[in-house]
């Protein structure tokens, strides 16, 4: 936060922010002191934020045409598809908005993971962003059997049957969560309601987000606490500010290629068939963003201890700032553990390969060992790398490093050879 | 170490990648016989399209219903390319139930553009019962509901064979050998010279396969033509806009001594 007070120059400005700072608050977010040296992994933050709006905008849309009736539903997307004006374009902006949306938030949450942004004093960012993260996936899940096709009626029967294998109570719950005895038209009504409100709660969290944010400000590439404002700093606006903009238009033109040339890659061919209560697909594979967690369910033999595997997993990242122990922030200057972080992303995307695939002979004895190596990574390795790794010497300031040279691995060469 | 593991990183992804398009089975993978609808640029063959609709309707309308098209489409832009008189004529060869009137009945009338097409059965579980118990998908959205699409479906039309020996075949049940688990119930329904195009085309099986796939792909996709038009357009802003930005931005950045 800046130190200065703010007060407008107009005399109705000064009134009125004198009752509402509504005025300080946007000195606030355009003096907002930035670290110079953020690399384009950080553009992501306001990647996300457009993603968010698209697909409330978008949705909010379709739901002007769409009908959640389990007979009328399907019937209803292509009604949008076919005969609302441009509705094809704003349905596939939104299914692809999706995978974009996620594909965001992964990088997001690695880019955090490398350069340790969820360490002291930025936890609570960290915990909100995985409570967001979340509630994106439930969200997602929820979308996806909206239109009411096999693999939205199949994906939606496996996930709520998880909620079966809870003991005592679980035959109870997933009734409950079905509104009947079965995935049925109650199930759908209140999935469309749900997938409507969710959206809403993650734009509250977002402001959270940004406002556990703004008190300690941005970690960045090379983890050292800054003096804020100073000259390792600029305000956001301008120049944070066209620079997320130009990151958000390459990732346009990506999103585009996928709206407008291959809209149905990222989706299963399934579902462009009617759901049917009497047929299972041969396959039931959830989106893909949600493949290694459906790798690692089904890599336990067991299906409660499969369903505490998954939510494991998610948990683990979010008690991420206690488990880690090294004291350095960003992998610059941690040699061992940045190794490690590039098996993690390897296991990870192994993970979400095996989720795809079906579950059995190698297929399975592969996901088994990675999810355990996912769990061993951060109930093990971090908390121990942590105390014993030799980390590097790390520069006082942004300043001095981009003057006597730069933050790059021919520095981080130098600093080594030096030790 | 690391840049040999972030080339490794990409091994795996691009295999990942490749392999979700790898048809799975034991069947055979689908030709491509190459569509003009494919690409940025892609569009249907009008033509095509017209034919298409004939090989639908004296063919496999028999069975398969289409029910989220109506007439009118076939006179929208983007589509066959009928003329309005046209679909009026094509739309008045069905009968449709209506009503009730003023008396309360319900009547028969000839179809409308605005109507949707005419389905052969009228419900799923007549058509499946009258189908020797496989239910003929309806071909509103086939093309996208099968992987593989239009290569999938052509194949398919052209793949009918005699089975090879060591293979017993039950009643009403064809081989196929694109098909998964290369049985299918549906007999082959295309032979040589089953339509007559007015255009002179030679109805082959081969031909009325691809008219018949594009017509499909265009029923699948209505908007396709529109779809990849608005797309090109957009991407060409977007990247002019993109580079407008970065200049902005190297000026803006210009007043500190960090890189962008």
């Amino acid at each position: 936060m800046s130190d200065h007070e703010y007060t407008p120059k107009s005399k109705l400005g000064k009134w009125f922010n004198d009752r509402l700072p509504i005025l300080t608050l946007g000195n606030h977010l355009t003096e907002y002191p930035t670290p110079k040296n953020l690399n384009y992994w950080w553009t992501f933050g306001g990647i996300l934020t457009f993603c968010l709006i698209t697909q409330i905008v978008t949705g909010i849309i379709l739901g002007m045409h769409y009908v959640a009736h389990a007979d009328l539903a399907f019937k209803s997307v292509e009604h949008i598809m076919r005969d609302v004006n441009y509705g094809w374009l704003i349905r596939y902006v939104h299914a692809n908005g999706a995978s974009m949306f996620f594909l965001a938030v992964y990088i997001h949450i690695f880019r955090s993971l490398y350069y340790g942004s969820y360490k002291s004093p930025r936890e609570v960012i960290w915990i909100i962003g995985m409570i967001i993260y979340f509630l994106m996936m439930a969200t997602a899940f929820m979308g996806y059997v909206l239109p009411w096709g096999q693999m939205s009626f199949w994906g939606a029967t496996v996930i709520t049957n998880l909620f079966s294998a809870i003991p005592i109570f679980g035959e109870a719950i997933t009734n409950w969560l079905w509104g009947g005895y079965s995935v049925d038209n109650p199930t759908l009504t209140r999935f469309f309601s749900l997938h409507y409100l969710l959206p809403f709660l993650i734009l509250g969290l977002v402001v959270l987000h940004i406002w556990a944010l703004h008190v300690p400000g941005n970690n960045n590439p090379i983890g050292i606490d800054i003096k804020k404002p100073s000259n390792d700093t600029v305000p956001f606006h301008p120049y944070i500010v066209i620079k997320d903009l130009f990151a958000l238009l390459i990732f346009l033109i990506i999103f585009a290629f996928f709206v407008f040339f291959s809209p149905n890659i990222l989706g299963h061919a399934d579902n462009y068939i009617e759901a049917n209560p009497m047929i299972t697909p041969a396959h039931i594979v959830p989106e893909w963003y949600l493949l290694p967690f459906y790798a690692i369910l089904r890599s336990v033999p067991d299906k409660l201890l499969g369903v505490i595997a998954m939510f494991a997993a998610i948990f683990v990242l979010v008690i991420l700032p206690w488990l880690d122990t090294s004291k350095v922030r960003s992998a610059i200057f941690r040699p061992i553990y940045k190794q490690f972080y590039w098996f993690l992303v390897a296991d990870v995307l192994i993970l979400g390969y095996m989720g795809a695939m079906p579950a059995e002979g190698t297929y399975l004895l592969i996901a088994r060992v990675a999810t355990a190596y996912y769990f061993l990574h951060f109930l093990f390795i971090l908390p121990f790398l942590g105390k014993r790794e030799k980390t590097l010497d790390i520069p006082l300031s942004i300043t001095e490093p981009v003057l006597g040279g730069s933050v790059n691995p021919a520095m981080t060469k130098n600093i080594k050879d030096k030790v | 170490m690391i840049k040999i593991f972030k080339t490794i990183l990409v091994v795996i992804f691009i295999s990942t990648i490749s392999s979700f398009s790898n048809a799975a089975g034991e069947s055979e993978k689908p030709l491509s016989p190459g569509w003009s609808f494919k690409g940025f640029f892609g569009t249907f063959d009008r033509a095509s399209l017209q034919r298409g609709y004939q090989v639908y309707t004296e063919v496999c309308s028999a069975c398969h219903s289409m029910k989220y098209l109506s007439y009118r489409n076939l006179g929208e832009p983007g589509g066959p390319g009928f003329s309005k008189e046209q679909v009026k004529i094509i739309a008045s060869q069905f009968e449709v139930t209506d009503g009730p009137n003023s008396d309360g009945d319900m009547f028969t009338r000839p179809a409308r553009p605005s109507d949707k097409f005419v389905s052969p059965y009228p419900n799923d579980q007549a058509a499946t019962a009258a189908n020797g118990g496989a239910y003929p998908p309806d071909m509103s959205v086939l093309v996208k509901a099968r992987s593989g699409g239009a290569d999938y479906i052509y194949s398919l039309l052209v793949g009918y064979e005699d089975p090879p020996e060591g293979i017993t075949l039950d009643d009403g049940v064809y081989y196929n050998k694109y098909m998964a688990g290369n049985k299918i119930k549906m007999s082959n329904p295309l032979s040589d010279g089953i339509v007559e195009y007015s255009d002179g085309t030679e109805a082959t099986i081969d031909q009325m396969s691809r008219d018949v796939v594009t017509f499909l792909s265009w029923a699948a996709e209505p908007h396709m033509e529109a779809r990849h038009k608005t797309g090109f357009r957009a991407i060409i802003y977007l990247i002019i806009i993109t580079i407008l930005v970065y200049f902005a931005m190297k000026k803006i950045w210009s007043r500190v001594e960090t890189k962008v």
